[in-house]
């Protein structure tokens, strides 16, 4: 039987880029150019190795973003992946971590799933908590932030280093599976693979195709409000010496006076 | 006056700093009253009582050291409906975000993570988050249900403030999904004897310019002179000089201590994502030219092979 992975992948905006906000409070995503978020990258790496250590597998790409998001999922399908699903909806604009969770959650039963993969994080929000939500929603084992992963005769198998033990995980599919940059380095697309990427299949869905309502998600579905965002003042210049011999001891007589020593 | 759950972070019954902070901010917005769950549940007590919980709330299952998360989740879940609290509190881990995630949908509410303050406001708590490579400084509430906030280490002073802190028993129903992901196996992180780099005051890291792995002994002789923790580009991981639970940045680990002292480290965005709220910044580099030297209070363009060694040793001699 065929094992069914869905990547859940991000497009988002381009971290050396100057990132800003709208004036709705939300990411300016006009202003920055976007790119597969890098933290999702080993997501679609595990998920092509466990695809090629099954006898008969399945690897689709799911993103859920604006018209360029299609570049994220380009991307990963150069990498490998066998088909794409976009989800995009004009009320989309604005979605927490809640609502993302929920569409994606909807959006991956649709689909159809044994295994969803998906990166620790994202590179911009940086909450790395919709792995959890999501297989909260399906109601399924997650089996997260995994530095080692491996899937065989229906059950997932990973390592989780935390910050004061390292854990070995087990659980049975379907699973919510996410990796970290510890996973493996993932895969440079071959220009077979770009060439490649150009004809396969790419879904695109909207809110009603995954009978989700507009005021669940967007703005108007957010579970928590930003009521404002200020530029970081940049800092002041502060004291660079050349070391003349005497730079630690300068150094440390900083430290002092700031009564670190 | 309202009461607030805070979730205790705690290995065997003893308390990890980042808890007791929650304490001190839990204070501000309401009566603190603890949730401690797992092997030493109760322990934990005496420490929380301390720094100001009036109530404890434990359990101590094996399901929580068992199965990963969800247990957690059904006993926190359980604390919302006895306790009906004006919020909920747990420490920015990874583990913590996955459970006040997992909680907040549960309840229909709304959640914060990585806040780095906490304040009391007329439509519920106010969190200040850092966002954007810590360009910007966000005030965000949840404006439905039960508010559901992590809180970054160092975000607030450890602060005494002797409170009843009666232990109570937690009733937990287990959900049939609590025992989902078994945990197989657990080994705990070698102790170095160093703080943990998340709660370290002082952080000391090294980069690239350290040139290899037997040269980090220089990094941890002088993180060791200021009882400081040791950190680690994603450069100087990736190259294998350094394990990966200590680096800091965007795919690493967040720290904001109250000195940071970057030695070797060019700065580059993701670096500094990881460490742009470190109140007072140092670096040490060769390249004047490094984007370091744009954050730094005090730097030093030199060779760091010279430079550290005479900083360990000046500290050394000033200390006494």
């Amino acid at each position: 039987m065929s094992l069914r992975i869905v990547v859940t992948v991000k497009y988002v905006p381009d971290a050396t880029g100057d990132r800003h906000f709208a004036e709705d409070l939300t990411v300016d995503r006009d202003d920055v150019d976007g790119l597969l978020s890098e933290l999702d990258e080993y997501a679609v790496e595990q998920a092509l190795q466990i695809a090629e250590n099954a006898d008969d597998a399945e690897v689709t790409v799911l993103t859920v973003g604006p018209e360029d998001a299609k570049d994220a999922l380009r991307k990963a399908l150069s990498m490998g992946a066998d088909k794409g699903i976009h989800v995009e909806d004009d009320d989309l604009h604005g979605t927490d971590a809640i609502g993302t969770s929920l569409v994606l959650a909807k959006a991956v039963e649709k689909a159809g799933y044994d295994l969803v993969v998906s990166g620790m994080a994202s590179t911009d929000g940086t909450m790395g908590v919709v792995p959890a939500l999501v297989a909260e929603r399906l109601g399924v084992p997650q089996v997260t932030l995994l530095s080692e992963v491996s899937v065989e005769d229906g059950v997932v198998t990973g390592r989780r280093d935390g910050d004061t033990a390292s854990e070995q995980l087990q659980a049975s599919l379907p699973a919510v599976v996410s990796v970290t940059d510890q996973s493996g380095e993932a895969r440079y697309p071959s220009f077979k693979g770009i060439m490649a990427a150009k004809k396969k299949p790419v879904e695109s869905w909207d809110l009603s195709d995954l009978g989700i309502e507009a005021e669940e998600v967007g703005l108007e579905g957010a579970y928590t409000v930003v009521e404002s965002a200020a530029e970081r003042p940049a800092r002041t210049a502060g004291t660079i010496v050349k070391d003349e011999g005497e730079g630690g001891k300068q150094l440390a007589a900083f430290l002092a006076e700031r009564k670190f020593i | 006056m309202a009461e607030v759950l805070v979730y205790v972070d705690h290995v065997d019954g003893a308390v990890r700093k980042p808890t007791l902070e929650l304490l001190t901010l839990a204070r501000r917005v309401g009566e603190p009253v603890a949730v401690a769950l797992g092997n030493g549940a109760g322990d934990t007590a005496a420490a929380l009582a301390e720094h100001g919980a009036a109530r404890v709330l434990t359990d101590d299952a094996a399901e929580y050291g068992d199965y990963l998360v969800v247990p957690k989740v059904d006993a926190l879940q359980a604390a919302v409906a006895a306790v009906s609290p004006a919020a909920v509190l747990v420490p920015s881990s990874t583990e913590g975000k996955e459970i006040a995630a997992r909680l907040a949908l549960r309840l229909g509410s709304g959640v914060i993570t990585d806040a780095v303050d906490l304040e009391a406001g007329e439509a519920g708590p106010v969190a200040t988050q850092s966002v954007f490579a810590a360009s910007y400084t966000t005030k965000s509430r949840v404006s439905k249900g039960t508010p559901v906030i992590t809180v970054k280490p160092n975000s607030a002073a450890v602060e005494a403030a002797p409170a009843a802190g009666s232990v109570e028993a937690l009733s937990v129903t287990f959900s049939d999904g609590a025992t989902g992901t078994k945990v197989t196996s657990r080994t705990a992180r070698e102790s170095t004897g160093r703080p943990e780099l998340t709660e370290a005051a002082i952080v000391v890291s090294g980069g690239r310019g350290v040139n290899g792995a037997e040269n980090f002994s220089l990094i941890e002789n002088l993180a060791d002179s200021l009882g400081a923790a040791v950190g680690a580009s994603r450069a100087a991981v990736d190259a294998g000089w350094y394990p990966h639970s200590n680096q800091v940045g965007q795919t690493g680990k967040s720290v904001s201590p109250q000195l940071y002292i970057a030695n070797g480290i060019s700065g580059a965005i993701q670096h500094r994502a990881g460490m742009q709220t470190s109140k007072t910044i140092v670096a040490v580099n060769k390249d004047a030219e490094a984007p370091i030297f744009d954050l730094v209070d005090y730097g030093v363009v030199g060779d760091l092979f010279e430079v550290v060694p005479q900083l360990t040793e000046e500290i050394k001699a000033r200390k006494g």
